[in-house]
């Protein structure tokens, strides 16, 4: 990073979902990486995810989901962003179990990075690093 | 370690002693003559480590072994104390495990249709998957159920749902195992009732519910309550099923989450038993006697990828339950046994090249049949990317059978037994267990240290130490750091569609329009007085259900009594 101002990166789970070995993995190599990680923990409604993304002003935030409810959450999610004028500086990833299938839709509605089962979280550090929407 | 210097020895305790200094000198000569090899031509890898991270030493003798360790004490006859060598005396020379595949997806019908396929195919025992919203006690129609209806799992809201779950199905002729856990006696109150409407009383149904909340908190997180009413609520269900549901095991303490949460091996291990130890902590505080609940206890747990470690696993679980049960001084040797159920790891599984996972599970499968389990899942090859396909499921069925009638692992019981190496990593694996014991007594006991997020950072601390060393290759996982292919595998998926949801509302709807709605409103009452005070809630539940409240209403009665458990934040 050019300055000293440090990426700040939301990662949420929205719905009922519990797995959270991925994201709290996650979590920890972004905040090795030199990066602020805000966790929201566990069972999260998209107004509340975009709530705390707005209250902790961050670039980043990551969705983790592995429960198949990835469409409907992450597209209520988008809309709610969109809503808050918050989708022109905030870049949206996602990860967990995503079938092939749902990546063009998920694109579609503005999420960028999508890291399945054996991303490299080097490669997820090296995507928010070189897709951020605003200048650090 | 060698026996006690002091005491002057027998001359067979010399003979022995003479014998074992010169196993140790041949030892050291033979790794002296390894290390001179290694030093003109190095070792494949710079450490050998098991799936946990543990170091394998390269070579594993009768020295490795302590000259303690007696036959009799530490291993015994299967059937035998401390049954290290397995709880049933004929094992699988008597009878095979069951093959027991965990199922649900979609509605009621859907999964009625897979069990009825499965049965078809051999299988021997259902195991029924429910959807998040039935975990964590939501409606269908709630707000946070949004998206998830049907997709883990099957969708049960009410009495309605679960009587065509089991449509068709003799209740009295399988078991059943259901992985619930917060409204785990919601689920089984569901289950005798609809026994019940097939004529079918409650003594003669058999099953397992999971009912293991203390995990919840560390590992899989389908938590509702805190942990005090949430043990509260399952002393009440084992309670009513030692006088009402005899046959049914009424916990299903459960290493396999934690694992796939990301501990190693003698995390799982030691954080269930202690789970274990907790459960019987409480059913005796509340004034049963060990030998009314303990023979109904039984275990789950996970089978990795490294073999031997699997197996060590599971043969100190059996003698570390075993010693520490007998401190309550049982009459029935029952009360004694760990009895298990074992799933295939799910998170060895790789989306990559999936075909490969087939291997996988065979290899985790023989693991656990080595290791003596009572019942076995093994997990489908598609399993990385979505629930599993109807054919993915009846490779994984042919796995077991395989393995039961043309590997010959099953001729024998506990083949394993007097292995250098085998033996050595057992005892190891117990040692690592008391050392968790004692740290968590150190921190006042089960619930002080869940609240303090001790097991919590533990599981976190080992799955990223695992990420980790995978990133920087010094562990292979074929197709993914290593043999990978640019080509993408294409398998079949199996999509939930969104209209089971709508299906599920209707019916929900249907069912509180068509039910005795005073009746719903008197037995929610009831719940929740009782909650209020010490009374058997099971009961209660039951007349709830049995008038078609959901699981749903059930759990908000309890909410507005309990309260809810807030989750940790750490990473």
């Amino acid at each position: 990073m050019s300055t000293n101002q440090k990426i700040r990166v939301l990662l949420a789970k929205p719905g009922l979902d519990g797995h959270d070995r991925g994201v709290k993995v996650v979590a920890r190599a972004l905040r090795d990486a030199g990066m602020e990680v805000i966790y929201t923990g566990l069972h999260k409604s998209p107004e509340v995810i975009i709530e705390a993304a707005l209250q902790e002003d961050v670039d980043v935030i990551g969705l983790s989901s592995l429960s198949g409810a990835h469409l409907a959450l992450f597209t209520q999610i988008m809309k709610l962003l969109s809503e808050r004028e918050m989708a022109e500086d905030t870049l949206v990833i996602a990860g967990g179990i995503i079938p092939d299938a749902d990546i063009p839709k998920l694109e579609k509605i503005g999420i960028k990075g999508i890291f399945g089962p054996g991303a490299d979280t080097d490669d997820i550090t090296n995507f928010i690093r070189s897709n951020l929407k605003r200048t650090i | 370690m060698t026996a006690s210097p002091n005491k002057p020895k027998k001359t067979s305790e010399r003979k022995t002693s003479s014998k074992h200094t010169e196993l140790l000198q041949k030892r050291k000569e033979w790794e002296e003559k390894y290390e001179k090899l290694v030093k003109k031509k190095p070792e494949r890898l710079p450490s050998f480590v098991t799936t946990s991270s543990v170091s394998i030493n390269r070579l594993y003798g009768p020295t490795d072994i302590p000259m303690t360790w007696n036959y009799l004490e530490d291993l015994g006859h299967p059937g035998e104390f401390p049954f290290t060598r397995g709880v049933q005396q004929t094992m699988y020379r008597g009878r095979l495990w069951t093959m027991r595949q965990f199922a649900g997806f979609g509605g009621a019908e859907e999964t009625n249709e897979r069990f009825k396929f499965l049965l078809a195919n051999g299988m021997t025992g259902l195991s029924v998957a429910f959807h998040l919203p039935t975990l964590y006690g939501r409606e269908s129609t709630h707000l946070m159920s949004l998206g998830e209806v049907g997709k883990l799992g099957v969708a049960i809201d009410t009495l309605r749902d679960m009587e065509i779950l089991f449509d068709g199905i003799p209740l009295d002729q399988v078991t059943t195992s259901m992985t619930i856990n917060a409204p785990a006696a919601i689920l089984l109150a569901m289950y005798i009732a609809v026994a019940e409407q097939q004529g079918i009383s409650s003594d003669k149904i058999g099953g397992t519910i999971q009912n293991d909340i203390l995990k919840e908190y560390m590992a899989q997180k389908s938590y509702i309550f805190p942990p005090k009413p949430s043990m509260r609520l399952i002393v009440d269900t084992i309670k009513y099923c030692s006088k009402k549901v005899p046959r049914w095991n009424t916990i299903s303490i459960s290493g396999y989450h934690i694992r796939e949460a990301g501990s190693t091996a003698a995390q799982e291990l030691a954080f269930t038993l202690i789970n274990g130890f907790e459960y019987v902590r409480w059913a005796v505080k509340s004034g049963m006697d060990i030998d009314e609940f303990a023979p109904r206890l039984s275990f789950f747990f996970n089978s990795h990828n490294d073999f031997f470690e699997e197996i060590a696993k599971f043969r100190a679980a059996r003698r570390i339950w075993a010693r520490k049960m007998k401190e309550y001084s049982p009459k029935n040797e029952r009360s004694l046994w760990l009895r298990f159920h074992t799933q295939t790891a799910g998170c060895s599984l790789t989306a990559q090249q999936p075909y490969n996972n087939v291997v996988r599970t065979t290899v985790q499968s023989m693991a656990a049949v080595i290791g003596g389990t009572q019942s076995l899942h093994t997990n489908s090859l598609d399993e990385a990317l979505a629930l599993p396909s109807e054919d993915a499921v009846e490779i994984a069925l042919r796995t077991q059978q395989i393995i039961a009638h043309e590997s010959g692992l099953t001729n024998t019981i506990d083949p394993l037994a007097g292995s250098y190496f085998v033996e050595s990593l057992t005892n190891k694996m117990e040692e690592e267990v008391e050392e968790y014991i004692r740290k968590v007594d150190q921190l006042g006991g089960v619930i002080p240290a869940i609240e303090k997020g001790f097991f919590q950072q533990e599981i976190a601390n080992a799955a990223y130490q695992y990420q980790k060393e995978i990133e920087a290759n010094e562990r292979t996982i074929v197709g993914v750091n290593d043999f990978a292919k640019d080509e993408q595998i294409k398998i079949p998926i199996l999509q939930i569609g969104e209209e089971i949801a709508e299906r599920q509302k209707k019916r929900l709807e249907k069912v509180k329009q068509e039910r005795d709605s005073e009746s719903v409103v008197n037995t929610l009452a009831r719940i929740r007085e009782a909650a209020k005070g010490d009374e058997n809630l099971f009961p209660l539940i039951l007349e709830a259900v049995k008038s078609y409240a959901s699981i749903g209403e059930i759990c908000d009665v309890l909410r507005e009594v309990f309260g809810e458990w807030k989750g940790d934040l750490l990473f």
